[in-house]
């Protein structure tokens, strides 16, 4: 009978057009909004994922990663004395203020490598090299740096600005996450870092570190919370505890999450509704079927083969539409867009949770269903 | 699993097929409750073909609903093939329609999206026969109804008469111990309606077969071996098609 049961699905265009759209707008809306949600939350994790670093030191009090709160130099050492540590060197973190020629100002995230080492840097240069922080007054920004402080034909290699009222001299173009609030990453050295800074009583933002091989990030973090009276984080523990706290000090968990919620719930209603009204419609044609002599349980796999195929259609073209959209807009940078596979599982278990719902209603008509309701004149 | 030996009828004895024992029925509740079967008694022998006649709204979908297990009786005892349908489960009559009965009602409910062979054939289909057999069969079936020429036709480019075939088609592709038909001619021309009732004479000519068929065609009434008139919920008269009434 599984022939009968496609042959019902996709023999009425229209009917099966109208189910597959419903399905597909539907997952396509929770994975675009849920994926443009966790785009955003990563670009409040920015500070952290844009520093090459497995372990974060703090403050014990920290609450996230663009709150510092300054440790004393003396952290450093600390840290390096605590067993398991392959390196652990300063790092400088802080927002600032650049100067453009135009006399224009622009807010910039100012990143202090250690001096020595550069460890921490970014991954990717697109242009120049990092090695030559290691010369005068020199930076290396990001794209959203060039593209925010005049476009690739102001900022680009050499050119030179402002950061304080002191010179910084272009050396490099990096690869980074976007952050929240759009400021770029400018890296340079930590000393050059301080004397771009203000003065301060403290000023060690971080202490990064490595554990030997061997050694988790997690227990060298726990290693160095319990011997010293500093915090440490894995960088992803770190990443949580800055969405965590964005979700829950700023309007952006509230207000897109309850978007999120309500993409979630209208597209489940949508898929739920049109399953139903699809089943309904059939239920003439299964009760006949039953008159006939189809049992409950024959008719029960019916439905769900059709039911389950439909939905697996249209979670496959949902999630692809999303992803193609996804790709356009991060292509252009315009929307953070970062599909994660708990949303897209969450997706998928939810719309099997529908199918299977809607199914189970029909079921359960059928198994009541005199069958001659459907062969009265 | 209910299939037991039907004890083969003694040649000459007309053994009952279907035996019903005040069957009553009735729709509605309180004031808009309406009494349709009032205790019906009727014999089908095997073998036989009985026309079921009787004035509009007088029950007889009614009661060949009930013989065929798709409508429960309120009260009264049914058997068929000697088995008593009346004490049977839901899944048991669903199991022992697709074994033994089909039908043919005044609404086709053929399934819009499969074509002719393939509607006919859903009997087969249901029992697990492989397509491709079940659609032969089925096609063999609709040929000698006339419809040779339409097995690949969907139900919506079928005329009405056309539809009543394939509905028919699919009640005779089980070859069924009991076959009901609920004006199986009205809307076939005379001669389609030759045909058709020719097939279902065929089935219940063979000593083991009944078919039951509601009428108001008087031009199919020599093909009947009894002609049974319902009045008011109620049988009223039996009559032999070459005798006289009893
Ligand atoms: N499901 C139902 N609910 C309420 N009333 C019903 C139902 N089924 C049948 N009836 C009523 O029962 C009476 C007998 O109906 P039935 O269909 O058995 O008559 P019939 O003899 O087949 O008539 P016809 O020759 O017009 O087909 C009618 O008055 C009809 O309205
Ligand atoms: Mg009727």
């Amino acid at each position: 009978m599984n022939f009968v049961a496609l042959k019902m699905l996709f023999g009425d265009r229209a009917k099966y057009l109208m189910l597959l759209a419903g399905l597909t707008f539907s997952t396509m809306l929770i994975v675009q909004q849920g994926s443009i949600f966790w785009g955003l939350m990563m670009y409040s994790q920015s500070g952290i994922s844009n520093i090459n670093a497995p372990v974060w030191v703090t403050d014990p009090n920290i609450n996230q990663v663009d709150e510092v709160k300054p440790l004393a130099d003396t952290a450093v050492t600390v840290v390096r004395s605590v067993p398991g540590v392959e390196w652990a060197v300063p790092l400088y973190k802080g927002v600032q203020r650049a100067r453009l020629a135009d006399g224009n100002y622009q807010q910039i995230s100012l990143v202090g490598l250690d001096t020595a080492t550069l460890l921490g840097r970014p991954h990717t240069v697109f242009e120049g090299a990092i090695e030559e922080l290691r010369s005068p007054d020199t930076v290396v920004l990001d794209q959203w740096a060039v593209e925010r402080l005049g476009g690739p034909d102001v900022i680009k290699l050499g050119t030179v600005f402002e950061i304080n009222d002191r010179k910084a001299r272009v050396v490099g173009i990096a690869d980074t996450q976007k952050s929240f609030q759009n400021i770029p990453f400018v890296y340079t050295t930590y000393e050059r870092a301080l004397s771009y800074s203000p003065p301060e009583r403290r000023k060690l933002s971080y202490v990064i570190a490595k554990p030997i091989p061997g050694v988790s990030p997690e227990s060298l973090a726990r290693r160095i919370e319990a011997e010293t009276a500093l915090g440490a984080y894995t960088d992803e523990e770190f990443s949580w505890k800055t969405i965590r706290w964005v979700l829950k000090n700023t309007g952006i968990g509230v207000n897109f999450g309850t978007t999120v919620l309500l993409g979630f719930i209208v597209g489940m209603a949508i898929s739920g509704q049109t399953f139903y009204l699809f089943t309904v419609e059939n239920l003439k044609q299964f009760g006949a079927l039953k008159a006939i002599g189809a049992s409950t349980g024959m008719l029960a796999r019916m439905i769900l083969l059709q039911s389950f195929l439909v939905g697996f259609i249209g979670y496959g073209m949902g999630v692809g539409l999303a992803t193609i959209f996804g790709l356009t807009a991060a292509s252009n940078e315009q929307l953070p867009f970062v599909e994660t596979w708990p949303l897209l599982g969450g997706v998928f278990v939810a719309l099997l949770g529908i199918c299977s719902l809607s199914s189970a209603i029909s079921i359960r008509k059928l198994a009541k269903l005199e069958p001659a309701i459907v062969f009265r004149g | 699993m209910m299939t037991q030996t039907i004890p083969k009828p003694p040649d000459g004895i007309s053994t009952s097929l279907v035996t019903a024992r005040g069957l009553t029925k009735s729709f509605g509740e309180g004031n808009a409750r309406i009494s349709v079967l009032k205790g019906v008694d009727l014999d089908v022998f095997m073998g036989e073909v009985l026309l079921l006649v009787g004035p509009s709204g007088s029950g007889k979908t009614t009661l060949l609903s009930v013989i065929a297990g798709i409508l429960d009786a309120d009260e009264g005892e049914l058997s068929i093939l000697e088995q008593s349908i009346t004490n049977f489960s839901a899944a048991a009559k669903t199991q022992f329609r697709r074994d033994y009965l089909s039908f043919v009602f005044q609404q086709y409910n053929l399934l819009p999206t499969l074509t002719a062979a393939e509607n006919a054939a859903v009997p087969l289909f249901i029992r697990g026969v492989p397509k491709k057999m079940a659609l032969e069969t089925a096609a063999e079936i609709l040929a000698e109804l006339g419809m040779g020429e339409r097995l690949q036709s969907l139900p919506s480019k079928l005329s009405g008469g056309e539809q009543q075939r394939v509905a028919i088609a699919r009640a005779l592709v089980g070859d069924p111990r009991l076959l009901l038909c609920d004006e199986p001619t009205a809307s076939l021309d005379g001669e389609t309606g030759h045909k058709v009732v020719e097939q279902l004479q065929h089935i219940g000519k063979r000593s083991n077969r009944a078919v039951i068929i509601v009428t108001h065609d008087s031009r199919i009434f020599e093909f009947g071996d009894r002609i049974v008139h319902m009045e008011d919920g109620q049988i009223d008269q039996v009559q032999h098609v070459n005798g006289e009434p009893t």
